[in-house]
């Protein structure tokens, strides 16, 4: 069944603002697909969309085959913003225990999850910390946890390397992917790195600004398990310039 | 090393009171060698020896009778009652206020008028219709004590209101949007998230609530003629003031005392309580 299915969705802010028109776009299981594109293209606004958080102005976007509503009310997705917005009051732990608490999980089942988690993420040792003792990576790391603890079929995630170094954030790229096909969840990332958008998906789909439309859509036929290696192939540079050049066609000086 | 913090928190305590007492005396100096009628006239009764007001505590208020001391401190124990049930009312009261005003802005704007409109009536104006009220409706199961505790969260209920609403806007929009996505309701996301992410607000409510529950037993007691706590103290050595200023002097310094130990007992509870980033603490 499809995960995602958006039509003709359009969104008009109070102000005026034209942030997406006319988005057609389907996510189907165990796709991981990126959404790039230049800062106010929308790509975030699209992403709050299929999570509910934003009702479309027009158009509908169904999840699992329900409205959005309907499947935010279901805890159909777990979401990951860009701030990894972890509760300062609550150790590593009792972070990842959050939706589990609102799911009304008992104590025991949620201990077990928790440590499953814990280790998914390789935080093993860390539960006990609070948020402030954690570097960014590590923050956003708890963050994942916590999005995936009540096994959602979809995952959003909304730039949630892009406050992190390089570094830090292809090693997180990588645990991502190892944590994507072990859960064999479906993932819509936005993101405003080219290389970070084709090293991760199967799919990306390239925004244009003012109004946030679908540029291209372009398919990533690099072969999986993918390992970092793979970022120095002639097929990844290939793909990056696809990716770069659909940009500038989109409007973009990349 | 909080040992060594302990004892110079302790060292400047010593040395600001030292100052404070050398200049009240030596203001007294002064003001009786030069016989300074601006601002005032310096003698006995106006300045009474700082040494006077401590040893009147150890002295017998009346003749055979307990000293000061004992009699303050158990003026102290029924003040502290008050003011704690005072404290405890006002804080819940004023925490549910915030609570209904957080629901919507409309409210938020309709009702904070009223709210600080409440504080600009002196205490002792509505303290007559309050106590004949109570006792009218619940004299027979609520005594006079519990009349002042009620007039104490009066006052105290408005700090506790004003800064539990900020608190509970304070949470991070983001996080509120992270509840969405948890499909939370509304009063999960007050307990879960908005209410813990007020507690450091809150707390610096206490930290005024708690002083201003004394005041607010204290000047609350001679209105339910309550003669056991400061209150009653105070408005007894007023009358004696001409002859034995000290006692009414004495009575200040342990009421001030009293307000202290409440503002550190909120102090202490916020420590053991409120887990937030070392660079967020005060």
């Amino acid at each position: 069944m499809t995960v995602v299915e958006l039509k003709g969705v359009s969104k008009q802010f109070r102000g005026g603002t034209l942030a997406l028109q006319g988005i057609d776009l389907t996510v189907e299981p165990r796709e991981f697909v990126s959404l790039i594109g230049p800062s106010g293209c929308g790509k975030s606004t699209l992403l709050r969309v299929i999570g509910d958080l934003i009702p479309p102005s027009e158009g509908t976007a169904t999840v699992n085959g329900k409205t959005a509503e309907r499947a935010r009310r279901d805890r159909d997705y777990g979401i990951v913003f860009q701030q990894a917005v972890l509760y300062d009051w609550r150790t590593v732990a009792k972070n990842i225990e959050l939706p589990l608490e609102l799911l009304n999980w008992d104590r025991r089942r949620r201990k077990e999850r928790v440590a499953e988690m814990l280790d998914l993420v390789e935080l093993g040792g860390f539960e006990g910390h609070h948020p402030w003792q954690l570097s960014g990576g590590m923050q956003q790391r708890v963050a994942i946890a916590r999005a995936l603890s009540f096994e959602p079929a979809l995952l959003l995630m909304d730039e949630p390397f892009g406050a992190l170094d390089e570094m830090t954030r292809e090693r997180l790229n990588s645990e991502l992917l190892r944590i994507w096909a072990e859960t064999g969840s479906t993932v819509v990332f936005v993101t405003h790195s080219i290389p970070e958008a084709v090293y991760l998906s199967t799919r990306v789909v390239v925004m244009s600004a003012r109004p946030g439309r679908i540029a291209e859509v372009i398919d990533i036929d690099l072969p999986q398990p993918r390992e970092s290696e793979i970022r120095e192939d002639a097929r990844f540079f290939e793909l990056v310039t696809r990716v770069r050049e659909a940009l500038i066609r989109g409007g973009v000086e990349a | 090393m909080p040992g060594r913090a302990t004892a110079e928190r302790i060292g400047t305590f010593l040395a600001v009171l030292g100052v404070l007492w050398g200049a009240w005396e030596g203001w007294r100096w002064l003001g009786s060698h030069y016989h300074l009628t601006w601002p005032f006239t310096v003698n006995d009764t106006t300045m009474p020896h700082l040494h006077r007001i401590i040893q009147a505590l150890f002295q017998p208020a009346q003749a055979n009778g307990p000293s000061l001391l004992h009699i303050l401190l158990n003026a102290s124990a029924f003040t502290a009652k008050e003011a704690a049930l005072g404290f405890a009312l006002g804080a819940v009261g004023g925490f549910a206020i915030a609570v209904v005003l957080l629901q919507s802005r409309f409210l938020e704007r309709g009702i904070i008028p009223y709210v600080v409109a409440s504080q600009t009536i002196p205490l002792l104006a509505i303290a007559p219709m309050v106590i004949v009220g109570l006792e009218s409706k619940f004299g027979g199961t609520l005594s006079a004590w519990e009349c002042v505790s009620v007039l104490a969260a009066y006052l105290t209920f408005f700090p506790v209101t004003i800064n539990a609403l900020r608190g509970l806007q304070s949470a991070d929009p983001r996080a509120v949007e992270l509840m969405r996505s948890y499909a939370a309701n509304r009063w999960r996301i007050l307990w879960k998230l908005q209410a813990p992410a007020s507690l450091p607000y809150l707390f610096s409510a206490f930290r005024i609530a708690a002083p201003l529950a004394i005041v607010g037993a204290i000047i609350s007691e001679p209105s339910a003629s309550i003669q056991d706590g400061l209150g009653g103290a105070i408005v007894n050595f007023n009358q004696y003031y001409s002859i034995e200023p000290q006692e009414l002097w004495a009575t200040n310094v342990i009421s001030a005392l009293l307000g202290i130990v409440f503002f550190l007992a909120v102090v202490f509870a916020e420590r053991a309580i409120v887990r937030r980033a070392p660079e967020n603490t005060a």
